[in-house]
């Protein structure tokens, strides 16, 4: 039996089919969910998908925080559910305080698309475990509100516990404090990840393949509890 | 406020209208009267003179048009033509394939940002009107000088909002152009194409039938936007304390069209629906106007329905409004319960704004007093058609007689080499990737290419790898020159933008941007380009399924460069053997394949070196575009070539500069024998591509050029990190790749 990986449709996604996609070429089965039920239909873990929830009416993400769905998520990812939140699906995590800090307007004012290196700073997480530390890969990355920002506090804290998932490298696309392209909550359960690694699962779509390891990690570490 | 209802109407005829204001002429508005028996009443006056506008009514173009039907070439392919929203394309495996090319050019110089915006909206909405899901856009763009500072505003504005529009939709934007010329400066072009896909058995139409089926309006809220003209009825004549000057242009809202595109496509999926249309130009007066017209019987609306931004609307300003973001649709009277669960599910607000009558008059009712009846199709399709005199302009035989051959040519290696840089570096061959790195290109996961590839490309089927590519071109300068051969140069280039990438030529669709109809010499060029396209058209095989027409793009009495941008759909089988333009691999051997002669009238090259326009643009020969896009598709499929670029601005060195710079690898060039270095270089002869052939191909490759009679000249090799043509110059890629990039970043910052 296979991993069941739920991926949220909320008005305004735009990658959930991506994501599903990811999910299935990892090996994993997809399950599209909806983001009016309050039903995750026994999924093993979720994604929240990129795109313009709500079309970022008032911030990016804080409307879809609100829906019923969510309220499901946040339960669950407090015991232990594994979720990714990819661009506006990490505007949404730091919006339902899952994630700690916020995602504002890219520095240049720009919406930016470009392919993206990154590091892969931990590797421990229910959503990375597939890479080594370390590692460097190449993802497509889009977005127009990926500044990450927090407190120093908070970006010590981060720092320190090994939070910092994955950092640009070579180009700060966006001005990110400390070059964060993607933070974990403390038990490693919420990765949220401004890149997108569901856009880089195929050779024939994406600049590499090396997205993949987001959906086969996830996939890794259930079958293997 | 007395309501101008029909009763009213007939019992006043003597009640001045402001029909002149609206922009109709002292004959058409006698024609409304004649064709009602009476004057119209306010609302009328409202749908004639918006319906029978140049934009709507192709009053100008029609007898010109009608060439693209008449001269059509036989083809099995063809499942809807022009006169829909789009036309509809058979690629195979029972899929269908529906694209068109539209224009958006004035609201897009007045307000930048939301005149782009609403283009890409009102496209989308066509493609999502004939049954498709919308796949991917993209957009051809022609500004004015590139150091004016008008520029600086419309440029980064248009970007800004075909990016904020598509990226927020969730559509891949997968190419276009961008040129920069002054004739564009108060009138920039903004065009904007969508292609979508769909099962041939989900072919929608927009056409009213069934007696006591229902017209359902869904989407946005109706407001004051994007009314133009009309207010003048609402404001002037009617009610002089309402809200007087309303936006022109509207505004638009991309959350909602997305959630518009999958509550139609789930409705589409239950076979909800029996006509449907997008609302567009003109509004609720189109929308209700041809679907009546298409349909079987007539129609009858209660206006007052219709739900509101602005609740202090006139029913004159409802019938009008461009309001972004809705759709119209024909319903059973049993499904009507079930359409409206899935609007509900959506979040779409959907109203039950009339019904299909059993007559032959469309009939809007307000608050149960009738202010329009009318036959549809006087409305909609039977709009005033003209004549309008055409000449071959005065200068057109002095601006043909301005040679370039007397234009001084670069000599020698050094200023060869200065003339390269000054080429790729120059606005309209500089690389464009401010602009295209502003769009998402990667979103629902299916393009294969996009700019800056030759077309973009797009798999339609994960199993079976099946795709469609599309290209656009257009070429201002040489359409200005002779605007016959200079609409063939378009459609030439966009068909052999296509082979290129390994992809068969289907269809066309073209968007004809010119100057002012009432001019003669314009008309004149709108004439000749349209016939250049026709004839291309039945030469290649390719038929026209649908486009637009954008006149008046003039200032005072100068006219745009006549602009015809051709957009050409081709099919692949299997989208893994696509070929893109980068030298990929070092060692693999370069190839020119066509002729290249001395041709230089509208060069990229004599506008870089020497601000000219003149002579003759180059020679078409569409036989020899067909024998090179066999070779090119046969190449591709058989992997014999792994990286070809057409030849077009720029020329041979402009291609070899971009696919060097895309592989990240050098080419070591040699100029055969007796060839002069500058002419092979810089002309701009059609017919012609570079390609990459592996060693090991070679003979395959070459043997099938000789037997199909394709002149292929080996003029190098993939090798080292410069561009080298050897006994000349030596270009390293990073001085390329610097001069390339800067350009476009430095005349925007």
């Amino acid at each position: 039996m296979t991993a069941r990986i739920g991926v949220v449709t909320f008005p305004g996604s735009l990658d959930d089919r991506d994501a599903l996609r990811a999910v299935r070429l990892a090996g994993a089965e997809p399950v599209a969910l909806w983001h009016r039920e309050k039903d995750l239909q026994q999924v093993d873990g979720v994604v929240l998908p990129g795109g313009f929830s709500y079309g970022d009416y008032l911030r990016c993400g804080a409307i879809s925080r609100f829906s019923p769905i969510m309220e499901m998520i946040i339960e669950g990812a407090k015991e232990g559910l594994p979720v990714l939140g990819i661009c506006n699906g990490f505007q949404i995590l730091c919006e339902s305080h899952l994630l700690p800090g916020a995602l504002t307007r890219n520095d240049h004012l720009h919406f930016i698309c470009r392919d993206q290196k990154l590091r892969v700073e931990n590797n421990s997480t229910a959503w990375t475990s597939s890479y080594e530390k370390g590692q460097e890969i190449t993802v497509p990355l889009k977005n127009g509100e990926g500044g990450y920002i927090a407190d120093e506090r908070t970006l010590d804290m981060l720092e320190a516990e090994g939070r910092v998932v994955a950092r640009y490298l070579e180009l700060n696309p966006n001005g990110s404090r400390r070059d964060i392209a993607g933070v974990s909550n403390a038990a490693g359960n919420v990765v949220g990840l401004m890149p997108h690694p569901e856009h880089a699962v195929e050779p024939l779509t994406g600049p590499t393949t090396e997205g993949l390891g987001f959906f086969t990690s996830i996939l890794k570490q259930l079958v293997n509890v | 406020m007395i309501l101008d209802t029909t009763e009213h109407a007939a019992k006043t005829p003597d009640t001045p209208l402001p029909w002149a204001e609206l922009g109709l002429k002292p004959d058409e508005y006698e024609r409304v009267v004649e064709i009602l028996g009476r004057r119209p009443t306010g609302a009328e006056l409202a749908m004639y003179s918006v319906m029978w506008s140049e934009h709507c009514s192709y009053k100008s173009s029609k007898v010109h048009l009608r060439q693209f039907g008449e001269k059509a070439p036989a083809s099995d392919t063809m499942l809807v033509g022009i006169g829909e929203n789009a036309g509809v394309v058979d690629v195979g495996q029972g899929y269908a394939v529906t694209f068109k090319i539209e224009s958006h050019n004035h609201p897009s110089y007045i307000e930048p940002y939301q005149g782009a915006a609403t283009g890409v909206g009102g496209i989308v909405r066509d493609i999502l009107a004939m049954g498709a899901r919308p796949v991917a856009v993209m957009d051809p763009l022609r500004f004015g000088a590139a150091d004016h500072p008008d520029t600086r505003r419309v440029l980064p504005g248009v970007v800004a909002g075909i990016g904020g529009y598509g990226n927020c939709l969730g559509l891949p934007n997968i190419g276009g152009e961008v040129v920069f010329d002054p004739c564009y400066q108060g009138n920039p072009l903004v065009n904007a194409l969508c292609v979508g896909v769909m099962r041939h058995e989900d072919i929608h139409l927009a056409k009213a039938s069934g007696t006591g089926n229902k017209v359902i309006l869904y989407g946005a809220r109706t407001g004051g936007d994007g009314i133009g003209g009309v207010s003048v009825l609402a404001s002037e004549t009617f009610d002089s304390t309402g809200p007087a000057k309303r936006p022109a242009v509207q505004v638009g809202d991309p959350f909602q069209e997305k959630l518009l595109i999958e509550c139609t496509l789930e409705v589409f999926a239950e076979k909800l629906v029996v006509g449907i249309q997008d609302l567009g130009g003109a509004g609720l007066s189109c929308a209700t106007s041809e679907l009546a017209s298409a349909g079987s019987g007539g129609m009858r609306v209660e206006l007052d329905t219709v739900p509101l931004r602005d609740s202090s609307l006139s029913p004159e300003e409802i019938l009008m409004s461009e309001s972004q973001e809705r759709m119209c649709a024909i319903v059973e009277p049993g499904h009507v319960d079930r359409f409206m669960e899935i609007c509900e599910k959506w979040d779409v607000i959907a109203t039950v704004i009339g019904e299909v009558t059993d007559g032959e008059r469309l009939e809007i009712y307000w608050h149960g007093e009738q202010i329009v009846d009318v036959p549809p199709r006087t409305v909609a399709h039977e709009g005033p058609v003209y004549q309008r005199p055409y000449a071959r302009p005065d200068w057109q035989d002095a601006l043909q007689a301005d040679d370039p051959s007397k234009l001084a040519r670069p000599a020698g290696g050094d200023e060869l080499r200065a003339a390269v840089l000054a080429l790729v570096s120059s606005p309209n061959q500089a690389s464009k990737a401010w602009i295209t790195g502003q769009y998402d290109r990667y979103v629902l996961g299916n393009t294969v290419l996009a700019q800056p590839e030759d077309s973009g490309m797009i798999r339609i089927d994960e199993e079976t790898n099946l795709g469609v590519a599309v290209a656009t071109d257009g070429n201002g300068r040489f359409a200005k020159l002779d605007p016959y051969t200079g609409a063939q140069l378009a459609l030439a280039e966009a068909f052999r933008n296509v082979a290129a990438t390994g992809a068969r030529p289907l269809a066309v669709s073209d968007c004809l941007n010119f100057g002012s109809p009432e001019d003669p010499a314009v008309m004149w060029q709108f004439a000749e380009a349209t016939r250049g396209l026709a004839d291309g058209c039945l030469a290649l095989g390719t038929p026209v399924t649908g486009g637009n027409v954008s006149l008046y793009n003039q200032t005072g009495d100068t006219a745009i460069h006549p602009t015809p941008v051709v957009a050409v759909l081709g099919v692949i089988d299997d989208v893994t053997r696509r070929t893109p333009i980068a030298f990929a691999e070092q060692g693999q051997l370069v190839y020119l394949l066509g002729e290249t002669r001395d041709e230089f009238g509208g060069s990229a090259w004599a506008q870089v070196a020497h601000d000219h326009l003149g002579g003759l643009p180059p020679a078409v020969d569409l036989e020899r575009e067909k024998l090179l896009a066999e070779i090119l598709i046969s190449g591709s499929r058989d992997g014999m070539i792994d990286a070809a670029h057409d030849l077009s601005d720029g020329g041979l060195v402009q291609a070899l500069a971009e696919s060097c710079l895309r592989g990240g690898n050098g080419a070591r060039i040699v100029v055969p024998d007796g060839v002069d270095a500058f002419t092979l270089l810089f002309s701009e002869s059609a017919g012609r591509a570079v390609v990459a052939v592996p060693r090991s191909e070679e003979l395959r490759f070459t043997d099938m050029c000789g037997a199909r009679g394709l002149p292929a000249t080996r003029i190098g090799v993939v090798d080292g990190d410069a561009l080298d043509v050897q006994g000349e110059f030596t270009l390293p890629l990073t001085e390329l790749l610097a001069a390339h990039e800067a350009t476009l970043p430095a005349i925007i910052a």
